[in-house]
C-alpha cells in the first residue's frame, strides 16, 4: 500500500504532529516504502490464526478498593511547563479551548 | 399512546438510543489508588497513573469489576467473564494519557433488558446494548482565565459504567422513564450514587427522526446532558431541527452537539467537529480480565430486590395499588423507609402516610427522603398511637409536624404535650351533659328525626376537648345520652 | 591496587568483602572515568556527587553489617539508562519533548537496584525513546562507540537503542547498566560493543517507571562485562511488582549459581531460518565456532526450523509503531516537558509534537497511527497479532525438542556513523536475530564470542524458554568460557584523538 500526501496529513493532524506541507511528499514515499516492506505479511496464511496481544499467561490482578495514592498536588503539577503563572499554583494549563 | 408527530410531509418518528455514563462507587479509581470523592482541591486526588506520567501503569480496582458485574445483573444483562480492556486514542486537554483505556469489542457486559414504567401507567422494555467499564477524563475549567483553560485531573481515572442502551425508544418521556429506571436500579444495587448534579451519572442522547417504516435516520449525538429535565428538552429541540431540516428537503449531519441548558437548544460541539478515527487496539499494560462464573455468581446471591421484584410484592402480598406501589419504589430511599414503617403494620395506612403527610413535609422542607429529620421506624411509632386508640389521627397529623421539626418520637411529644385521647368515660360524660344542657333546641332537633345533628355535637365536645376526646367514644356517649 | 575500572562486578564484590577496597574509591574511579569519556557521549546526566555520597553511605552498611548480610550489588557503581525515571534527576528518554523533566518518582528497577546497594553514576544516552538501532536518532546527539576499527579514526555507532548503557560497560566506566530491548536494544549493543547484554522473560522485571515504547514488548535487563556479572545484576533486578500488570509472579531463581560451566547433554537447536543471504562469511563463521564450543562441552546439537522468523521484523514494525503512537501520546505539552505555544490547543499539540519528537520517533509514529486507523487495523495490526501468535508457536514447538537455541547476535559488527541513517529498513534489518525473542516474550542473551577481520567484537546469542534464564545463563557461560574473549577498545577517547 502506498501512501499519498493527504494520508501522511490526515494521519500526521491524527497523531497531533505538525508536518509542512515540503514534508509531506518524502514522508509519504518513505512510509510508503516501509508498508509495501511489511505487506510481506500477506504471504503468511492467518485465516485460522487468533491475534496474541500479549505473551503473558497469567492472569490480570486485581488491586484492592484501598485510597493508597493521591494527596500529592505538588508532585502532580511539579513539571508542569506553564506552572503557576497565574492559574492558582494547582492547575495545569492549555489555550482557551472552546466546546 | 402515539408518539409520531405531524409534519408537513406526513408523520414522524423520533429514535432515542442512550449512552448513561454511571460514576461506579468506589474508594479508588479504576486503575490506581487516588480517591473519587466529589468536590476535592484541584489535583490533589490523583495519583502520577491519572497523571499519564511517563512510566505509569495501570492496575485495575476488583470493585469496579464487582460492580459492573453487579450492574450488570440488575439489568437483566448477559455477564462476560472474558472482557478486554481497549485503548481508545484521542488529544484532548483533560486527557492525560492521550487514550482512554475503555472496553471496544469484547465488554464486561452484553445484552440486557430494562422494562420502564410510563406515566399512563404502561411499561416498555428498552434493550441494553452493553455495559462496560471505561476510564473518566478530567475536567476543563474555561471561566477562570481570559486566555486559558484550566485542567483539574481529579476526576481522570475514575471508573464509570457506560450503559448503551438499544435505539428503543420513541419520546422523550420513555428517554426519562429510562433513565430514571436505569438510575433506579443502580442506586438499589449500590453500584453509583446516580448523582446527576455531582457529574456522577450522566447521558451521552442520540436522536433521530424518521417516517415510521422508514430505516433509521441519521442521528445527532447530545453530549454530557446531566439531567433528566435537560435531556427532555434537548430531545424536543433536537427533534424540531431534524424534522425542519428535512421537511425543507435538506440532510441531518452526523455530529455530536452541546445541549445549552440557558437558550434549550443544542449546538454543534466545536471540538469534536473533525471526524473520529479513536484507533482503538486492546491495552498492551493490562491482560484480559477474566473471572469464573462462581464468582458472578456469589454477587448474584447479595443483590437486593429489585423494583420490578418489589412492585410485585407490594402489589400482591401487601395489597398496595399499582400506582402507589409505582410511587413508593421508584427511589430506593423511598421504598427503604416505606418498608420500615410498614413492617408489622397495615401496608395501606402506612403508605397512605409515607405518600400523604409525609411527602408534603419533605417537599416543604425540599428534602430527599435520605435526609429526613424522622425514620420510618419513627413514624410507623405514629401509626401505633393511632391504632392502639392513643390518639386520634387528626391529632397524629400536628404529631407528625412537632416530629419533623424536633426529630423526636412520636410518644414523647404525645407525653410532653399531653395530647393522648380522652377516653375516660366519666370525664367526657361532664362534657357532653354540659354541651346538651346548653343546646336543647340542636337536642330537640335530633329527638325529631335530625340525626345528623349528632356531627355537630361530637365536633362540640372535640373542640371542648382539643381534639384530645377519642371520637369514637364520644359518638357513642353521645347518641346514648340523645336517646328520648 | 590495579586500576579499579578493570574489575568485574563479581570480582568487585569480593574485594568490597574482604575490605580491599571501598565502594567510595571504586566509584570515584568510575565517576573519573566517565567524566574523562565524553567524547563518548555515552552519558546524559552524570551525577558524581550523588555517586559519592551513595558510595558512602554503602560503605557504612558495610561496616555496620561488620560481615554480615549486605545487598547484591553493595558498593557497585552502575549507569542507568535514561530511559528509567529517577527521583528528582533528569530523565529525557533521549528526546527533546522531555525536556527539563525530573520525575517526582523512582522506576522499580532502580529503586531495587539502590536497595541492594547499587550506586548511581549517572544516565545513559540511548535512542530517543529507545528507538533505534544505533543510538544516532538521540536528541542528545550519537554515542560514539569505544571500540574502532584499528588504524581507522572514523566513529562506530555502538548499536542501539542502549547505546549509551553498552559503552559505559564496555569503555570501562561503569561496571553495569541497565538497558531495556523491545527489539534488540541490549543485546545488539552488547554485540557491538564486546559486553553481555541479557534480555529476560517478559515479566520478569517490572516496566513501572521505565519510559514506555512499546508494553507488550520492552523489557528491561542489564548490560556487563561478564555473563556471572550480567546473572549477578539481573538477580536485582528482577521480581515480582504489583504495579504492574503484566510483571511476573514467577519466583526469581538464584542466577548465578545456574552458571555451572556443565552442558553436557543439553540440546542446542540452530534454526535454519537464521541463515541470511548475503549475511558476512565471518557471522557465519562465528555461529560455526560456537556450534563447536557447545559439542566440545558436551551439548548436543540439533538443526531446528522456526518457519515464520522471516516475518517477524515486519510483524515488529507494525506491533511496536502501533503501541508506540498510543504510548508516546501522553507528550503533549501540558504536563511536563517540551510546549511549543500555539494560538489554540491543537496548535500547541501539533507545534509541541512536531518540535518535540525527532525523524525516527515522528515516522514510527506516524506508522503506529496509520496502522490503528479506521480501514486498516484489520489489514495491518491484527494481521500482525497472528504472525505473532506464529512466531510464538514455532519457538514453542522448538522447545519441545531442544533445550536453548544459538544464533548470532547481530548480522555485522558495527557500522559506521552514519552509514546506514538513510534507510530505514536496512537500520531495521540490524534487529532481525533479536526480534522474534520480543514477539514471543523469550529471554535472549548476547555473549562476546570473537573479533571481526576488522578486529570489531561479535556476539552469539542464546534463546531460551520462558522463565528459564538459567539454562540461558548456563550456556551463555560455556560459550564465554570457550571464547575466551578479553580483547578491549583502545581508551582513544582518552588522549582526544
Amino acid at each position: 500500500m502506498s501512501v499519498d500526501k493527504a494520508t501522511v496529513a490526515r494521519i500526521a493532524h491524527l497523531a497531533r504532529i505538525g508536518v509542512g506541507e515540503d514534508e509531506l511528499e518524502p514522508l509519504a514515499s518513505e512510509l510508503s516504502g516501509i508498508l509495501n516492506w511489511i505487506e510481506q505479511l500477506n504471504e503468511v496464511d492467518t485465516d485460522a490464526v487468533p491475534p496474541m496481544a500479549s505473551v503473558h499467561d497469567e492472569a490480570l490482578r486485581w488491586r484492592a478498593d484501598v485510597i493508597n495514592d493521591g494527596g500529592k498536588q505538588a508532585d502532580v503539577v511539579a513539571n508542569a511547563p506553564d506552572g503557576d503563572q497565574n492559574n492558582d499554583g494547582a492547575f495545569f494549563t492549555v489555550p482557551k479551548v472552546i466546546e | 399512546m402515539s408518539n409520531l408527530i405531524e409534519g408537513a410531509t406526513g408523520q414522524w418518528e423520533v429514535v432515542i438510543g442512550l449512552e448513561v455514563h454511571a460514576q461506579v462507587t468506589s474508594q479508588a479509581k479504576l486503575f490506581s489508588g487516588a480517591a473519587t470523592a466529589f468536590g476535592a482541591e484541584a489535583n490533589s486526588q490523583v495519583s502520577l497513573v491519572d497523571a499519564g506520567m511517563p512510566g505509569m501503569l495501570p492496575v485495575i480496582n476488583e470493585v469496579a469489576i464487582e460492580q459492573a458485574v453487579r450492574s450488570g445483573l440488575g439489568l437483566n444483562a448477559k455477564i462476560n467473564t472474558y472482557s478486554v480492556f481497549d485503548r481508545k486514542n484521542y488529544f484532548y486537554a483533560d486527557l492525560p494519557q492521550g487514550y482512554q483505556i475503555s472496553q471496544y469489542l469484547q465488554p464486561i457486559v452484553g445484552e440486557g433488558v430494562v422494562t420502564v414504567n410510563l406515566e399512563d401507567g404502561s411499561s416498555r422494555d428498552i434493550g441494553v446494548e452493553r455495559l462496560h467499564l471505561e476510564q473518566d477524563a478530567g475536567k476543563s475549567i474555561h471561566d477562570r482565565h481570559p486566555t486559558k483553560t484550566y485542567i483539574d485531573l481529579n476526576r481522570s481515572g475514575v471508573a464509570l459504567m457506560e450503559i448503551v442502551s438499544k435505539p428503543d425508544m420513541r419520546s422523550a418521556e420513555e428517554a426519562g422513564a429510562y433513565v430514571r429506571k436505569v438510575r433506579a436500579i443502580l442506586r438499589y444495587l449500590g453500584t453509583c450514587d446516580g448523582n446527576m448534579e455531582e457529574g456522577s451519572m450522566r447521558a451521552d442522547v442520540n436522536v433521530s427522526v424518521r417516517h415510521p417504516g422508514d430505516d433509521l435516520g441519521t442521528r445527532a449525538e447530545i453530549k454530557n446532558v446531566n439531567s433528566i429535565r435537560f435531556m427532555q428538552q434537548a430531545i424536543h429541540y433536537e427533534t424540531t431541527r431534524q424534522i425542519d431540516i428535512l421537511e425543507d428537503g435538506g440532510t441531518i449531519a452526523q455530529e455530536t452537539r452541546l445541549f445549552d441548558a440557558q437558550t434549550g437548544t443544542t449546538r454543534p460541539m466545536r471540538s469534536k467537529e473533525e471526524a473520529h478515527d479513536y484507533r482503538y487496539f486492546p491495552d498492551p499494560d493490562l491482560l484480559p480480565l477474566e473471572f469464573s462464573d462462581e464468582f458472578v455468581e456469589a454477587i448474584r446471591a447479595t443483590l437486593p430486590e429489585l423494583p420490578d421484584d418489589k412492585k410485585q410484592r407490594y402489589m400482591a402480598d401487601l395489597g398496595l395499588s399499582e400506582h402507589d406501589a409505582q410511587v413508593l419504589l421508584a427511589e430506593r430511599d423511598i421504598a427503604l423507609f416505606f418498608e420500615a414503617v410498614a413492617t408489622g403494620r397495615d401496608a395501606k395506612v402506612a403508605a397512605n402516610w409515607v405518600q400523604g403527610d409525609f411527602f408534603a413535609l419533605l417537599g416543604r422542607a425540599e428534602l430527599d427522603v435520605a435526609d429526613s429529620p424522622i425514620s420510618g421506624d419513627q413514624l410507623g411509632g405514629l401509626i401505633d398511637l393511632i391504632t392502639d386508640g392513643t390518639i386520634s389521627g387528626k391529632i397524629a397529623k400536628d404529631v407528625l409536624e412537632m416530629m419533623f421539626e424536633s426529630g423526636q418520637d412520636a410518644g414523647v411529644i404525645v407525653e410532653e404535650k399531653g395530647l393522648k385521647q380522652v377516653s375516660d368515660t366519666g370525664a367526657l360524660e361532664g362534657e357532653i351533659d354540659k354541651v346538651i344542657a346548653a343546646n336543647g333546641d340542636k337536642v330537640a332537633e335530633f329527638q325529631g328525626g335530625k340525626v345528623k345533628v349528632l356531627g355537630w355535637f361530637v365536633g362540640q365536645i372535640m373542640q371542648a376537648t382539643k381534639g384530645k376526646a377519642n371520637p369514637q367514644m364520644v359518638n357513642q356517649l353521645v347518641r346514648e345520652k340523645l336517646k328520648p | 591496587m590495579a586500576d579499579l575500572t578493570e574489575i568485574g562486578i563479581a570480582e568487585a564484590r569480593d574485594l568490597l568483602a574482604k575490605g580491599e577496597i571501598s565502594s567510595v574509591d571504586l566509584t570515584a574511579a568510575h565517576s573519573a572515568a566517565t567524566a574523562a569519556a565524553q567524547p563518548l557521549n555515552a552519558m546524559v546526566t552524570e551525577t558524581p556527587e550523588l555517586a559519592k555520597e551513595m558510595a558512602a553511605a554503602s560503605d557504612a552498611r558495610r561496616s555496620q553489617a561488620d560481615g554480615g548480610e549486605v545487598g547484591a550489588l553493595e558498593g557497585i557503581p552502575l549507569a542507568i539508562k535514561d530511559l528509567f525515571c529517577t527521583n528528582g534527576i533528569l530523565t529525557t528518554a533521549g528526546s527533546h519533548i522531555l525536556d527539563g523533566f525530573k520525575p517526582a518518582y523512582e522506576s522499580t528497577i532502580t529503586d531495587k537496584l539502590w536497595n541492594a546497594g547499587a550506586v548511581m553514576l549517572g544516565k545513559t544516552n540511548l535512542d530517543e525513546f529507545a528507538m533505534g538501532s544505533s543510538n544516532e536518532t538521540s536528541y542528545h546527539g550519537p554515542v560514539n562507540n569505544p571500540w574502532r576499527v584499528k588504524g581507522d579514526d572514523r566513529n562506530l555507532v555502538p548499536g542501539g537503542s542502549s547505546g549509551g548503557s553498552a559503552a559505559a560497560v564496555a569503555g570501562r566506566f561503569a561496571m553495569g547498566a541497565t538497558a531495556t530491548d523491545t527489539g534488540g536494544s541490549i543485546r545488539q549493543p552488547a554485540a557491538f560493543t564486546g559486553t553481555v547484554g541479557c534480555k529476560p522473560t517478559y515479566g520478569r522485571c517490572s516496566r513501572w517507571g521505565v519510559v514506555a515504547f512499546a508494553s507488550s514488548l520492552d523489557q528491561a535487563g542489564p548490560i556487563t562485562r561478564s555473563v556471572r556479572d550480567n546473572a549477578i545484576m539481573l538477580g536485582a533486578m528482577a521480581g515480582y511488582d504489583p504495579k504492574d500488570s503484566t510483571s511476573s509472579q514467577h519466583d526469581v531463581p538464584d542466577f548465578e549459581a545456574a552458571l555451572t560451566g556443565d552442558v553436557r547433554g543439553l540440546k542446542i537447536g540452530v534454526p535454519k531460518e537464521y541463515v541470511l543471504d548475503g549475511m558476512p562469511g565471518e557471522i557465519e563463521a562465528l555461529w560455526q565456532q560456537g556450534i563447536g564450543w557447545l559439542k566440545d562441552a558436551g551439548a548436543e546439537i540439533v538443526d531446528i526450523s522456526l518457519p515464520h522468523t522471516k516475518y517477524a521484523l515486519p510483524a515488529y514494525y507494525i506491533i511496536a509503531p502501533a503501541e508506540a503512537s498510543s504510548n508516546l501520546a501522553r507528550y503533549d505539552g501540558v504536563r511536563f516537558g517540551l510546549r511549543v505555544e500555539g494560538k489554540d490547543l491543537t496548535e500547541m499539540y501539533e507545534n509541541t509534537r512536531a518540535a518535540g519528537f525527532g525523524a525516527e520517533v515522528r515516522r514510527r509514529v506516524l506508522i503506529g497511527t496509520y496502522v490503528l486507523s479506521a480501514g486498516y487495523y484489520d489489514a495491518y495490526y491484527l494481521k500482525a497479532q497472528k504472525v505473532r501468535r506464529l512466531i510464538t508457536q514455532d519457538f514453542r514447538d522448538a522447545y519441545e525438542t531442544v533445550d536453548a537455541i544459538l544464533t548470532p547476535s547481530a548480522p555485522s559488527a558495527a557500522f559506521a556513523i552514519g552509514e546506514k541513517s538513510d534507510d530505514p529498513i536496512s537500520m531495521y534489518l540490524n534487529d532481525v536475530f533479536t526480534v522474534p525473542a520480543n514477539l514471543a516474550g523469550h529471554p535472549g542473551i548476547s555473549v562476546p564470542a570473537g573479533l571481526s577481520k576488522e578486529g570489531l567484537p561479535l556476539g552469539l546469542q542464546v534463546l531460551a524458554p520462558a522463565f528459564d534464564e538459567e539454562t540461558m545463563y548456563r550456556i551463555a557461560g560455556v560459550l564465554e568460557a570457550a571464547a575466551g574473549f578479553t580483547a578491549e577498545p583502545e581508551k582513544w577517547w582518552r588522549s582526544g584523538s
